[in-house]
């Protein structure tokens, strides 16, 4: 589609993982983040099992491991907060090396760490395989009220709009020698702020006159779905399926 | 004269009593292109909101092709006139330009083959159908401005009303506009301060102020005019003579 005009997280490509409808995909990476999150921290297979998964996919988008492990890097304020989980953790303590740490708390960061991981290498792999405008058709394929899914699409469509005014901003302040010197220094920021938020207002007044101009009624009409064949759902659920089963084993056992 | 649309003794105040608009009337025949000019302030933005219902006149009727605006009528005057805004942010807030330009059909009901016929129409006229999957916020301007015109004609359009087509636009992208707009059958009004635009575009212009329509007649006459534009504060730029180019 828009190749490189796409949002950053999107990997152009057309591999099985790109063709599958975002509905499924979305749905997918639901069951594979909800049975992640209910396995046991104590069931390291069934995270490799996870992980394993989460490979092969990575594999099968052909996005490469590079632009993947970069995006992924979203997710370390939870591992540098984690990290810190041992030393403050209550309980028994053992010795690791030169520190003393709790097992409780590298339990708790270990568990942290995986869920959130592959919570979050899931969600790149969505991003990295999905078009904006799709993964909003296939919220409103999957029912989301409209209403929701117009806002999420409006905030999508203007957010580079009002930072590119917060940046003028920004350099028109600098402009006049304002310069930042303390956390203190918090009332031209303020002020700019607040100039945005009426700007943001008024602009969305005239975007309201502009859909008015153009027959809108309070209602909102997606343009036409698409029937997804079952075969799609089947080979799109899969992961989610079998981490599924991985999470209900690792529950019995 | 046959009039596509007839403007008769439009007022407008704001809540607070400010009167915007001051018994304006004119008319406009099928196929005219007529540029409306004035000074800031003068209520050219505010008149041209009344023209699809945005804003409800105090007084006064608005007719279009036989179709006086009222309640009912609303939809249909909207779907037949078509209002391009001056920032295309404002215009294009669709996530993609093919929604955009779907927008408008699709609200007025058409089905969806249909919607998808007419959008690449509309695109096509306009020479930018490959923009189709772009979002609209990675367009130049030009682009903008071409595609938040064919949101309009999308829906087939009878009177098309652009405010300030050439703001933003690089002299390209200008001499392109001129070219898409002359090369449109439809009816145009076009609010705007580039007077050589107008004088290139439009036979014939009206010059607002303060609410009033003050002059109305060929474009060529009323900027040659030198008493009536200073009176309106209209200048034309440094070195440019209606006088000395060929008159339309």
């Amino acid at each position: 589609m828009s190749g490189g005009h796409a949002h950053a997280l999107h990997f152009h490509g057309h591999s099985p993982l790109h063709r599958l409808p975002a509905a499924v995909k979305l749905v997918g990476l639901l069951a594979f983040v909800l049975a992640v999150v209910a396995t046991p921290a104590r069931a390291v297979w069934a995270f490799s099992a996870y992980a394993l998964i989460l490979m092969v996919l990575l594999v099968l988008s052909e996005v490469p491991a590079r632009f993947f492990l970069t995006r992924l890097a979203i997710d370390l304020p939870f591992i540098a907060f984690a990290l810190l989980l041992p030393f403050v953790g209550e309980g028994p303590r053992f010795n690791l090396g030169p520190l003393t740490v709790s097992a409780a708390g590298l339990l708790g960061a270990w568990n942290l760490i995986a869920k959130a991981t592959l919570s979050a290498g899931a969600s790149v792999l969505l991003a990295a395989t999905t078009e904006v405008p799709d993964i909003l058709a296939g919220l409103s394929r999957l029912r989301v009220p409209p209403v929701l899914v117009a806002i999420a699409s409006f905030m999508i469509r203007y957010l580079e709009v009002v930072a590119g005014e917060f940046r003028r901003n920004r350099i028109a302040m600098a402009a006049r020698g304002y310069q930042s010197r303390s956390a203190l220094d918090w009332k031209p920021i303020a002020v700019s702020a607040g100039a945005l938020f009426i700007r943001s207002f008024e602009r969305g007044e005239r975007v309201y006159q502009a859909m008015l101009a153009r027959g809108y009624d309070g209602r909102w009409r997606m343009e036409g779905q698409q029937v997804i064949p079952r075969t799609q759902w089947l080979a799109g659920l899969f992961p989610g399926i079998v981490a599924a089963a991985i999470m209900v084993a690792s529950r019995l056992w | 004269m046959v009039t596509q649309l007839s403007v008769s003794d439009l007022s407008f105040s704001y809540p607070d009593g400010t009167e915007v608009l001051k018994q304006v009337s004119l008319a406009i025949a099928p196929g005219e292109k007529v540029g409306l000019l004035g000074p800031n302030g003068a209520g050219k933005t505010t008149f041209v909101l009344h023209l699809n219902g945005i804003l409800r006149a105090s007084s006064g009727t608005i007719n279009l092709g036989g179709i006086t605006l009222s309640d009912e009528t609303l939809r249909e005057i909207r779907r037949r006139v078509g209002l391009v805004f001056q920032d295309p942010d404002d215009q294009l807030f669709m996530p993609t330009v093919f929604a955009d330009v779907a927008f408008g059909p699709a609200n007025f009901g058409f089905a969806p083959e249909e919607v998808d016929h007419r959008v690449r129409e509309a695109l096509e006229s306009v020479g930018e159908w490959h923009l189709a999957d772009r979002a609209p916020h990675h367009l130049s301007g030009g682009e903008r401005r071409k595609v938040a015109i064919a949101t309009v004609l999308a829906s087939d359009s009878e009177l098309l009303v652009l405010d300030e087509p050439t703001s933003n636009l690089d002299p390209a992208g200008r001499r392109e506009l001129v070219a898409l707009l002359s090369s449109l059958p439809t009816t145009q009004l076009i609010v705007t301060h580039d007077l050589p635009f107008v004088f290139e575009l439009c036979p014939r212009s009206i010059i607002m102020d303060r609410g009033r329509v003050v002059a109305d007649g060929r474009t060529g006459e009323l900027l040659s005019n030198r008493q009536l534009m200073a009176a309106h504060r209209l200048e034309l730029p440094f070195g440019f003579d209606p006088t000395n180019i060929a008159s339309r």
